[in-house]
């Protein structure tokens, strides 16, 4: 058994038994009592802000109404009329810069209403009945594939199959769910929630999952176009951006996404190696799940470094403080320059930055910090285009999700327009699934 | 520091805040703790007839109406008269207010509507040395079907009967306890004064059915199956109890006589409500019972630095101040007209207030594109509604509008005269404000 002193990268830094405790639910379940005290406290507001935030148009108000009168599967079909992902999404949301930064108790008390805990909570009892309390439409003969098992696609095929229309999902993966399944800190998706949650999803019936199939390996556009009535593309960020900094030893350096990967598909936490001195660079949500996540795991210092200031992190206020309270470090304003090996320790040189003339520049003043384990979380990029249009990085769409391509529709982080967010996937899915829709039993008129 | 001593019919307590007649003051025990907690009297739990107590139901006598955390809104009993023998009831009572002379000890009384039985356990009360007697003419269930409490307490000749044989055979004070399940409160509490009472006390409980089992089907507290209409108290209850209290206080036959007032105490303001509407004190019971005996040390506490703040030196300074105010809808004075004013630095724009008069009331309310609302001076009627949906204390008011200024809604100029409907064109039986 190793701890977190042990020199290097190592796995069985920590016992199993905190490990669980570790990687155990980060927003615990409201107990009743709770949920019924937190759900008083909405004022039941006009054309509320909370709604207005919401990138899927819950209507936030009217759930929180039908908790407090104990109808929480009611509250939950009022959640996944909107959002068929609510029970993720109220896992997994930014709540914080979402409903309940728009709630007007936080604007004055500065405490919002609970919403994520109450989607949560109002999920979980419908799912742990096992209710879906949705039906199919009558079949309207129309097929659609969907590319892409991620949130967007999940969301799309959904709202499809309720529609009537047969679905076929390709996914690149051997599971669905996406970033859902493999993208989000363990601590926010326990207890396999993800793949349970797909399976409830599935029970809408009409939807037909083909696992590790990648578009441009085994299928083509052309291919799909010419199968089915429309296709909607949802393959999210394949590829990672890499770092361009140098380094004596490549062996120290891994991307933070296949980081959080490994951590939510293995049973064994303890087997996973972790450095002694862990250094992330980036400054998203994914630089913050690797950086507390390798913290839980047992790293003694752990450091998250990025180049531009506080306010220009993509992560949260919320989520750079969960950071802090785990006892990572944050460190703003420096770039890294090259990764020194001496001896058996290692040490990262950072660069501090500044802003000149709208530019980021290096001052040429350096720190170093040990490192023995480096990961970077700057950003993900397409994997695949389809040959469609672009707009920057991106595949451009208007509208519901329209693309450059007749009857090819995107929607989710592949796609231009929205936060890289689960819940932003999830309304892209749902409108680009109504225009689908419409348009294909437009065209049968 | 304000001097919270009462003398209520010539019954000295070093405070207004006492005990109702109920399971807190059912025996000695809890009178003596109840004492020692600060209380400044009771009214010893309903004494019946001599021989075989009553028996009570075994199972749940109380249901409750709960807010979202579990506050108790109000209360509702099945429970009856004491069912501890008479001469056990009796010796305690002796000995209670042999060791609390200075505490106010009040005998509730509830017997058969025959003079025998009051002649019969009248000269035992009085024996006690307890300072006084309540007539319990107001419990609404179970005894009430025997003939008894509220049975008595809905028909006025019966109370003033009764209360004549109390006064011909008991020579302290006689306080007669009113039901509020009546038309008019008034009635009973003038016959009770034609009887010879000393004052009154109310509001005894309210029928009522708290809850529905919507599985079993049966009304609760439920008896294997089967409920009752039981008696509701508790904060729920105040603002009836206060309207009956200011009735009785404001009736011609009535003006001044004595009232404890009871009904959903649960703070000193409520206390202090009650005094200002012409109670000589307030009687408590679920707040006790929800709390424990301490919660009479807030009571104490806060209505003795809220009568330091306004100058009171005693309860006497503030008895029925508020009753010359408390006057007939017909009197109010329909040249005063204000408008509602929202602050918009205290505004956190949830809408209530647009949704309320939007959907329910005069439409006086706008919104703007950034949630931004405002009032419509033309339209608002100066409703209240706004103000009280408003999670915001404060943050919507009603400002009187300056005599001499136009009111937009009207077009009428804003008379700086008293003028009541009495005189109103509208009305018809109006008499000619000449």
């Amino acid at each position: 058994m190793t701890s977190p002193m042990t020199p290097g990268i190592a796995a069985d830094r920590l016992s199993n038994e905190a490990l669980a405790q570790n990687f155990a639910d980060l927003h615990v379940p409201l107990e009743p009592h709770e949920v019924r005290v937190a759900a008083d406290r909405c004022y039941f507001c006009y054309d509320a802000p909370c709604v207005t935030a919401c990138p899927t148009d819950i209507d936030i108000p009217l759930f929180i109404r039908q908790i407090s009168t104990d109808r929480s599967e009611a509250a939950a079909k009022t959640i996944l009329d909107m959002n068929i992902l609510g029970g993720m999404c109220a896992r997994v949301c930014p709540t914080e810069v979402l409903c309940e930064q728009a709630c007007v108790r936080e604007v004055s008390e500065g405490k919002p209403v609970e919403i994520g805990r109450l989607q949560r909570h109002a999920t979980d009892r419908l799912m742990a009945k096992n209710i879906h309390p949705f039906d199919r439409a009558a079949a309207t003969g129309k097929k659609v594939a969907v590319v892409g098992a991620g949130p967007a696609g999940l969301s799309c095929a959904h709202r499809l199959a309720l529609k009537g229309i047969d679905v076929t999902i390709y996914d690149a993966r051997s599971k669905a769910g996406g970033l859902n399944e493999y993208g989000i800190a363990a601590y926010k998706s326990t207890n396999d929630f993800a793949a349970k949650e797909v399976a409830w999803l599935l029970s809408i019936g009409g939807i037909t999952i083909e696992n590790n199939k990648t578009l441009g390996i085994d299928m083509t556009l052309d291919g799909l176009s010419s199968d089915f009535d429309a296709v909607f593309l949802s393959v999210g960020l394949g590829g990672v951006n890499a770092l361009s900094m140098s380094s004596e030893d490549d062996t120290c350096m891994s991307d933070a996404v296949g980081f959080i990967e490994t951590l939510r598909q293995t049973t064994d936490l303890a087997s996973i190696p972790i450095g002694r001195n862990v250094v992330v660079i980036g400054g998203g949500m994914t630089a913050v799940d690797a950086a507390v996540q390798s913290k839980l795991l047992g790293a003694e210092q752990v450091t998250i470094a990025y180049r531009r200031g506080r306010e220009a992190m993509s992560a949260s206020r919320y989520e750079q403080d969960l950071a802090a309270s785990h006892g990572v470090k944050l460190l703003f304003n420096v770039q890294p320059v090259t990764l020194e090996t001496l001896g058996t320790s290692a040490a990262l040189v950072l660069e501090y930055t500044a802003t000149k003339d709208g530019r980021l520049t290096g001052t040429g003043e350096t720190m170093r910090i040990s490192a023995d384990q480096v990961f970077s979380a700057i950003g993900q990029t397409l994997a695949t285009d389809g040959g469609l249009a672009l707009d920057g990085r991106k595949i451009s769409v208007t509208g519901a999700g329209r693309t450059s391509r007749d009857r090819v529709w995107a929607g989710g982080d592949c796609a231009s327009g929205g936060d890289d967010l689960t819940v932003t996937a999830v309304a892209e899915g749902r409108d680009a699934a109504m225009d689908i829709y419409a348009t294909l039993m437009g065209g049968a008129n | 520091m304000a001097d919270l001593t009462t003398d209520f019919l010539g019954i000295k307590s070093p405070n207004p805040f006492w005990l109702a007649s109920a399971p807190p003051t059912d025996k000695e025990y809890n009178v003596r703790r109840a004492f020692e907690a600060g209380w400044g009297g009771v009214v010893w739990k309903t004494l019946g007839a001599e021989g075989p107590p009553v028996v009570n139901v075994n199972g749940p006598r109380y249901g409750v109406i709960h807010g979202p955390d579990r506050r108790v809104l109000g209360l509702n009993n099945i429970e009856l008269i004491t069912d501890r023998p008479l001469d056990v009831n009796l010796e305690e009572i002796t000995r209670v207010k042999k060791d609390y002379p200075n505490h106010a000890v009040i005998v509730s009384i509830m017997v058969p509507c025959e003079e025998q039985a009051w002649k019969d356990i009248l000269p035992k009360v009085e024996a006690t040395g307890a300072d006084g007697i309540e007539l319990n003419f107001g419990c609404p269930h179970g005894m009430s079907e025997r003939g008894m409490g509220a049975a008595v307490g809905q028909v006025p000749e019966y109370i003033e009967m009764v209360t004549g044989w109390c006064k011909k055979y008991y020579s302290k004070p006689v306080i007669v306890k009113l039901t509020p399940n009546i038309t008019d409160v008034r009635l009973p509490a003038a016959a009770a004064k034609r009887g010879g009472a000393d004052a009154v006390s109310l509001i005894n409980t309210i029928n009522s059915i708290v809850s529905v089992d919507l599985d079993s089907m049966s009304p609760e507290p439920s008896i294997n199956g089967k409920g009752t209409h039981g008696g509701y108290c508790g904060p729920a209850v105040k603002p009836i109890a206060m309207s009956m209290v200011s009735e009785i206080a404001r009736a011609p036959a009535t003006a001044g006589f004595p009232i404890s007032g009871i009904g959903g105490v649960t703070t000193w303001r409520d206390a202090a409500e009650y005094i200002a509407l012409g109670c000589g004190n307030v009687q408590v019971c679920t707040a006790a019972m929800t709390y424990g005996f301490k919660v009479v040390q807030e009571m104490i506490t806060g209505l003795s630095q809220w009568m330091d703040e306004k100058g009171h030196k005693s309860i006497q300074d503030f008895m029925g101040a508020a009753i010359p105010n408390t006057t007939d809808w017909q009197y109010l004075d329909l040249n005063y007209v204000a408008k509602a004013v929202i602050n918009q630095d205290d505004c956190i724009s949830c809408g209530r207030c647009f949704a309320a008069c939007e959907d329910t009331s005069h439409q006086a309310i706008v919104m703007s594109e950034d949630r931004k609302f405002s009032v419509l001076d033309a339209e608002c009627v100066a409703c209240n509604l706004c103000v009280e949906v408003c999670p915001v204390e404060n943050c919507i008011t009603m400002v009187q509008q300056p005599a001499g200024t136009v009111d937009p809604r009207t077009g009428q100029t804003i008379s700086d005269g008293y003028a009541n409907w009495t005189t109103h064109p509208n009305n018809p039986d109006s008499v000619a404000a000449e």
